[in-house]
């Protein structure tokens, strides 16, 4: 076991980790974080994506004892973000999901998206969200929400 | 799935990273961002007793103009190339290669030395650093050496790295404004491995008509010159006329010489 410590959702936390625990695992299983969905867990599907150092990143593919030090947000230490906010209302708009399993991996792909690529386009959005795999709605919906937000940010700019 | 049980340290610097090495006697795998080690773990297609986290080391994120070439530190990332975090001395190239790799999530973390040295054919790095006649800086017990790309993967996850080595960063050439270059890979879906990669470079600085057909079953096929190239004859040298993996490949090289031509 490692100890490791590192701040979850703003605040500063220490656990205990066997080496071979991933941080999606160890957000769920410590701190009963369990937006973070586990898909694959070999890196294809990113139901599990997630924020460290401020950059979306897979948690099935990143141990959590190399996040000893990192800044980890999940999809719940967005709840008062301006951006996921956004995206949150636009993905019920625009019924961007279903059962919803894919939704955190979406949110914090998609957060990537408005943030980095304020002026991408809707082949520029579908490109940047294949590697977050959706079963039910399909992508349409999803893709609307990510440029029904783009949108309005770049009316509102 | 989880991955098997497995020891990990974090050393201070890349002499007690090779210490380590060492004394895990080749039972022990290096890690810097896991993307794509994470996943053989998981699968457990990869059981190492130790792994040995280098991700932090400053050796290996060292980004120097050494005069003709740039060397750029193992552990830097897919997107710091990308987004231009670190210079791109080859005219674009290297950035263009970045952004088709994986995803962005992957892209955060996966490093340009771990991809060489996981030796994934399909692996971009491996064919980008082939056709520009990169060099990979590798440092063990006996000092320093640099490996062509052309010759540094041997064949699926196999290189000509020692055991003991670690791969510190590669030293790519830096073209001159004059060159032209293109990359074009097929993949089934966007983000996964290629099936089948094609990549020219031409540098009337160097005198340079490189090809390379990649993402193959072992080494890259790197034509030295490619001015008469017939991408059909060049698949021929890895597969069998009239299977996939012949057109694929035949496609790729077609693709990428058209996506050179003004």
């Amino acid at each position: 076991m490692k100890t490791i410590k590192l701040t979850v959702n703003g605040q500063r936390v220490t656990g205990q980790v066997e080496p071979r625990t991933h941080l999606a695992d160890f957000l769920r299983d410590h701190f009963m974080l369990t937006g973070t969905n586990v898909g694959c867990e070999h890196g294809v599907c990113g139901a599990c994506t997630l924020w460290i150092d401020g950059a979306p990143a897979r948690s099935c593919i990143t141990y959590a004892v190399a996040c000893d030090g990192a800044d980890v947000r999940t999809i719940e230490g967005f709840e008062d973000d301006e951006v996921m906010a956004a995206l949150r209302d636009a993905f019920t708009a625009e019924h961007a999901l279903q059962c919803g399993y894919c939704t955190p991996g979406m949110l914090a792909t998609s957060r990537d998206i408005v943030l980095r690529l304020p002026d991408a386009d809707e082949a520029r959005v579908r490109e940047e969200l294949s590697g977050n795999l959706c079963r039910c709605t399909g992508y349409v919906g999803i893709v609307r929400a990510v440029m029904r937000v783009l949108a309005s940010r770049r009316g509102a700019s | 799935m989880k991955a098997a049980k497995f020891e990990y340290e974090r050393p201070r610097d890349l002499g007690a990273a090779l210490a380590l090495l060492r004394e895990a006697g080749g039972d022990a795998k290096l890690v810097a961002g896991s993307q794509s080690l994470g996943p053989m773990l998981n699968l457990r297609l990869a059981q190492p007793s130790l792994l040995v986290d280098v991700r932090g080391l400053p050796e290996l994120r060292d980004v120097r103009d050494d005069g003709d070439h740039v060397f750029i530190g193992a552990c830097t990332t897919h997107a710091d190339i990308e987004d231009g975090r670190v210079p791109d001395p080859t005219q674009g190239f290297l950035r263009k290669v970045a952004r088709g790799i994986a995803y962005r999530a992957v892209r955060n973390r996966g490093t340009v030395g771990g991809s060489l040295a996981h030796a994934d054919p399909a692996a971009d790095w491996v064919s980008a650093m082939a056709v520009l006649d990169a060099g990979v800086v590798v440092r063990g017990a006996d000092g320093e050496r640099t490996i062509p790309a052309s010759q540094f993967v041997l064949g699926i996850m196999s290189t000509a790295m020692g055991e003991g080595e670690i791969l510190v960063g590669v030293r790519v050439p830096k073209l001159s404004p004059k060159s032209r270059w293109s990359y074009w890979k097929y993949c089934r879906k966007t983000g996964e491995f290629a099936e089948g990669i094609g990549a020219f470079v031409v540098d009337p600085a160097r005198n340079w008509w490189r090809g390379v057909m990649g993402a193959t079953e072992g080494a890259p096929v790197v034509i030295e010159d490619a001015r008469s190239l017939d991408p059909a004859a060049v698949a021929s040298e890895a597969y069998e006329a009239g299977t996939y993996e012949h057109q694929v490949h035949a496609v790729a090289l077609k693709r990428a010489a058209a996506a050179l031509n003004p």
